[in-house]
């Protein structure tokens, strides 16, 4: 099973010479399982958007960022950009979360589903909290509702633990609750 | 079929899957199709409050009056109010799992008398 998407704030620079004693820092937000890919992914972009890399700077510092409060439901607005079969498309999703982590994950695994695009074909360019009123699509405008109200109507039983499982059952099973 | 049991805020669930398997929560909002928030509240029921798929909820047929995102404050007055527990204790599928759990605590001797009986 995969480890959880982390949110790391990586701050890195070209390593000072004497021509340029101070150089600009630059920090990125990345989205991943563990500080190690959080640092590659760091100089990935790096690279490509500057002139410098691995071997020619320096990481000043990896901060992880925790959410502050998980415990409230948030509608997550991120864009993305992402490689097709034929070509890079950019697309906004929303999705509702506890956790931004959480959201992330939610959209890997939507762009895998829906679009079979793998993790390494989705960038992330930018991702924020979006406001109720503000959000854009109707699977998440129909959760916006305080008296929120549906049944459960197809309920697969299972058993409560691993252990418990019936390889083979002599009952059919209901898959109605109530 | 009629539904009778609800996903809504305010609705009491047992929770039939992993750690917290046998112990009450409230549904305190949804988060999407598959997840809900929920809140023990953690001083009577000892769950958390955190998100978790409808898969591991048997809805109950008891509800508590609690607003949308209610703070752990009041629903733990809305359970003493309602008097939740009391219900839930009383409820068919408490006395289930009392009995499922009586019987795997049961020893030899235990046996042989319910064998008896």
């Amino acid at each position: 099973k995969k480890m959880a998407i982390r949110e790391f704030i990586v701050v890195g620079r070209k390593e000072p010479s004497e021509a340029e004693p101070n150089p600009p820092l630059y920090r990125m937000q990345v989205f991943a399982r563990n500080e190690v890919i959080a640092r590659s992914r760091f100089w990935y972009v790096l690279h490509a958007a500057r002139k410098m890399k691995k071997t020619t700077g320096e990481i000043l510092s990896v901060n992880e960022v925790v959410e502050k409060n998980p415990n409230t439901v948030k509608n997550f607005g991120m864009w993305l950009r992402y490689n097709s079969r034929s070509g890079i498309h950019n697309m906004y999703k929303e999705f509702r979360d506890t956790t931004l982590c959480g959201a992330v994950e939610q959209m890997y695994a939507d762009m895998n589903g829906r679009h079979r695009a793998r993790a390494s074909s989705v960038h992330i360019i930018k991702t924020a909290v979006v406001k109720a009123e503000d959000t854009r699509r109707p699977n998440l405008k129909q959760m916006h509702n305080s008296k929120i109200k549906f049944p459960l109507t197809h309920i697969q039983p299972r058993a409560s633990h691993k252990r418990y499982r019936a390889k083979f059952v002599t009952s059919r099973p209901t898959t109605f609750a109530g | 079929m009629v539904f009778t049991k609800f996903v809504e805020v305010g609705r009491v669930a047992m929770i039939n899957y992993g750690e917290d398997y046998g112990k009450l929560c409230t549904i305190v909002n949804v988060i999407n199709g598959n997840l809900a928030l929920v809140d023990g509240p953690q001083n009577i029921t000892g769950v958390q409050r955190q998100k978790i798929n409808f898969k591991r909820l048997t809805l109950t047929d008891i509800t508590v009056k609690i607003p949308l995102n209610a703070r752990q404050k009041t629903i733990v007055k809305a359970f003493e109010e309602e008097k939740v527990i009391d219900a839930w204790n009383e409820s068919s599928l408490k006395k289930k799992l009392d009995r499922m759990e009586k019987r795997a605590s049961l020893n030899d001797f235990d046996r042989f008398k319910v064998m008896l009986a």
